[in-house]
Formats: C-alpha cells, structure tokens, sequence
C-alpha cells in the first residue's frame, strides 16, 4: 500500500529551488534511503513529510505531498495531528534537558494525556521497542544527558515512537555515533520496519545498502534516479547514480 | 585519483601482468609442442611459478580491496570478475605447464603423426588466440568481443571431437599403442578446456561490462 507521495513537487527558498519536480512514491513498511551529495536537496525533500520547513521564513511549495493518499498541504489540515503521524530524528541526539522518562513521556504529556498508569505502560513499551530498557530501567528519573550518544540516540527515538506515529522520519540518525551504537541504530531500523514506514537521510553508503528496501538519488535538487537498493547498488541505470555511490563524482 | 582507484590500478597492473604471463606460457608450450622442443617446455614450467605468485597476490588484494572500500556497482562486478578470471588464468597456466610436461615426457616420434592427424596444434593455437582476444575485450570494456569468443571455442569443441573419434579409430586400429591414445586424448581434452576457460572468462568480462550474469544462457 502507497504510504507516502510526492507529486511534480517544486520547492523554492526563496527564488532559489531547492527541489525540481519530484515525483516519488514510498510503500508502506519499507525503509527509502535519500542519498546524494550535500546541499541535493534530500534532507528539504525530508522535511516535507512533517511540514518542517513551513517554518523557514520566505519558502514556497508547489505539487502535492501526500500521505495516506492524502495532501498533507492542503488547506484544513492540522499540523500538529500530522505531526503526530510523522516522528522525526535528527542527526544529533537531542534529548530534552528533563529526565530519561519525561523525554519519553513528553509527547504524551504535551497531547494533553493524563493518565498516570497509562504513560508509564507507554513509556516502557516504547523504551523497550528501542530496546534500551536493560540499559535504563533503573535510572530512569536520572538525566537523558547521562546516556551515551548512542543511547541518546535510542531515546529520542523512543521519544518519536511514544505517540504511536505511523512513519518515522530520519535525517542522518547515525552520523554523530560510534559503530556500535550505530548498529544498533540500524538494527533497530529493520525492527521498526515491520509497523512503520521509515524515510531516511544518509551520507553513508554502505548504511543505505544495509538498511533500505529502496533508494533515491538526488543531485541538485532533482531526483535522478530510484529503485531498488540492490539495483541501484550493484547495477543503476544513470551515469551520475553510478559516479556518486562509486565514489567518483564531480 | 582518490585511494581506491590507485589500489584498483595496482589491481589492475598485476592483473594485467599475470594474463601476459598466461598467455606467454600457452605460446611457449604451443610452440614446445610443435617442435617437441624439451628446452621450451622447460621455460613454461619457470613461468608457473611467477603466476602462482601472481595469484596469490591478486586474490588478497581483491579480499582487501572488498575488506577495505566496500565497492559497489562497477567497481564490485570489476573486483568479482577479476576474482574468477584470476582463478581461470591460473589454471590455463596449469594447462600451459601439464601440455609442457607431456613435451617433455614424450620422447616417442609416435606422437608427432599424432598431434598433425587430431589438429591438435591448430586447436590450441585458437586456444591462445582467444585468451589473447579476451585480454583485448577486457582492456577495452568490449563486450561485443567478448561475445564472439562463445562461437570460437565451439570451433575447438568441434576439432576435439573429431580428435577424440580419429583416436578412437586408431586405437581400434593398433590397440597395443592404446597407453600412449590415452594420454592423447588427455591432451586434447586439456587444450580444449583453455578453450573452455577462455569462455569463462568471457562470461565475467560482460558480467563485469554489461551487468549481466550470463552463465546458463545461450550467450
């Protein structure tokens, strides 16, 4: 089933157009790998799916972006329920400055639930499914600040997942993080495979290969090529695709 | 050039290197065949050793080059490729080495009428031929030369049969000579497995070009 969706999308900072009419489609529960040189266009195209960069001043959206068969941009749609269909993490761990728990809680917490029992159920199921519970369950009124990167990492996603998103958007989740944490990172993304729909932004080739169904490779803010990863890393059909995961481009 | 390409290039050289060796060895033993030169043969048997080493150093430097640049697309097919046709250049120079040892263990004349009667000679002359015209396919990512080594090495298969059947009638003819058909026949069979080899290594030289696995298939 098509989960996300993007139609003839242009978009623009300023007069500047960052992104040229991109046609893309991602099913749901499969990982997409957006791959391509800095400043393609990869990690806008990303933050489509969350409306983050409505809040860039002077920026401007044509084409459709869909999720559920749905245009998110069209006039009447709740940001924040949008938000709450689309966790995001980023690049760097960015824990809130609050305990191990609360960071999980805070989502909940900030939708306005209440419910004592209910939060703490969430909470472990969620630090569990990021499977970072050995690590914390005793010091979890302790600072998020005290984990490791890696840790830090596993949390925020759990932060992300506590409100039961439906796609999880990632912008190179693992750059900032040691071999271990980052496998543990990328293990944890076939896990999350099989209940969301996971977009993720990546420098590192070989991550792309490991944990994606499918990539896309963007170059200036177009979208030369997309298929499968293992088409596109053993065989693409562009020259530049080619170039760039070779190592040769430019 | 970035690290990668100059380890490739290295690769590439050594590679390159060890082919010409190869293909030096099956020239020389061609030639010791045709004379019964023991002298000639003797200089194959030198070569072999230089190839085993080339080898070995082309089979670890692809396992580093796989270990250490993770590559992709092209450049893993190149290295897969180079991986297999080192493996078949190693053994047409096993071939190159056993056809110089049959030279130099067969003093007998008995042989000579032999190899002219089974074409032998002219079956591995193709034989050397299409390794050379692989190294060329190789060298200039020609597929389409690549190609056409397919329907040279049925011309070989077909000069073996008709050498395995003339021997068959000989030794029908003069069985007492029977020891000396058979290791005849075991000559024939190793020259029309370079050509054989030369097929392979055609195979991975479009896979490596074109993307295409095509063994199995009808070319």
């Amino acid at each position: 089933m098509l989960k996300l969706e993007s139609k003839q999308v242009n978009f623009y900072y300023g007069s500047s157009p960052a992104l040229k009419d991109i046609n893309l489609e991602m099913e749901s529960n499969t990982v997409t790998a957006l791959i391509g040189p800095s400043g393609c266009g990869k990690s806008t195209y990303l933050r489509l799916f969350n409306r983050m960069n409505d809040l860039i001043d002077n920026t401007k959206l044509t084409g459709e972006v869909l999720i559920d068969g749905i245009d998110i941009y069209k006039k009447g749609i709740n940001v924040d329920t949008l938000r709450k269909m689309t966790g995001m993490v980023f690049q760097k761990p960015n824990p809130f400055p609050k305990s191990i728990f609360e960071n999980v809680a805070y989502g909940l917490r900030v939708n306005g639930i209440t419910d004592k029992q209910f939060i703490e159920e969430r909470v472990e199921t969620t630090i569990k499914q990021v499977v970072l519970w050995d690590e914390v369950k005793d010091k979890l009124k302790k600072s998020a600040f005290e984990l490791s990167g890696g840790q830090q990492q596993r949390l925020c996603i759990a932060r992300a997942l506590a409100i039961q998103p439906s796609v999880i958007l990632m912008d190179e989740p693992t750059s900032a993080l040691d071999p271990i944490s980052t496998s543990k990172v990328e293990e944890l993304i076939h896990e999350l495979k099989s209940k969301y729909t996971i977009v993720i932004v990546t420098h590192n080739m070989q991550q792309a290969a490991r944990v994606s169904d499918h990539t896309a490779f963007f170059y200036l803010g177009e979208l030369v090529e997309v298929g499968t990863t293992k088409k596109i890393f053993t065989n693409p059909t562009q020259e530049k695709t080619q170039n760039y995961i070779t190592g040769r481009f430019g | 050039m970035n690290h990668f390409e100059s380890e490739l290039g290295v690769l590439k050289k050594d590679f390159i290197k060890m082919w010409e060796l190869v293909s030096l060895q099956l020239k020389n033993s061609l030639s010791a065949l045709a004379s019964m030169d023991h002298e000639k043969a003797q200089k194959v048997m030198l070569i072999e050793m230089e190839v085993n080493d080339l080898d070995l150093k082309i089979a670890k430097s692809c396992e580093n080059i796989i270990a250490l640049y993770n590559p992709v697309a092209v450049d893993l097919r190149f290295v897969l490729a180079l991986i297999k046709i080192n493996t078949y250049l190693e053994k047409l120079g096993d071939i190159a080495a056993k056809v110089s040892k049959f030279v130099i263990k067969s003093v007998d004349p008995f042989y000579n009428d032999l190899i002219n009667k089974t074409q032998t000679l002219a079956m591995f002359e193709e034989a050397c031929d299409l390794v050379d015209d692989a190294l060329i396919a190789f060298k200039n990512n020609d597929a389409k030369k690549a190609r056409d080594i397919f329907k040279r090495d049925e011309f070989i298969n077909e000069i073996n049969k008709t050498a395995f059947l003339a021997i068959i009638d000989s030794i029908k003819e003069n069985p007492a000579n029977i020891e000396k058909y058979l290791k005849m026949i075991n000559l024939t069979r190793r020259i029309e497995k370079a050509g054989d080899m030369s097929k392979l290594i055609a195979e991975e030289i479009i896979f490596y070009i074109e993307a295409k696995v095509i063994r199995h298939d009808s070319k």
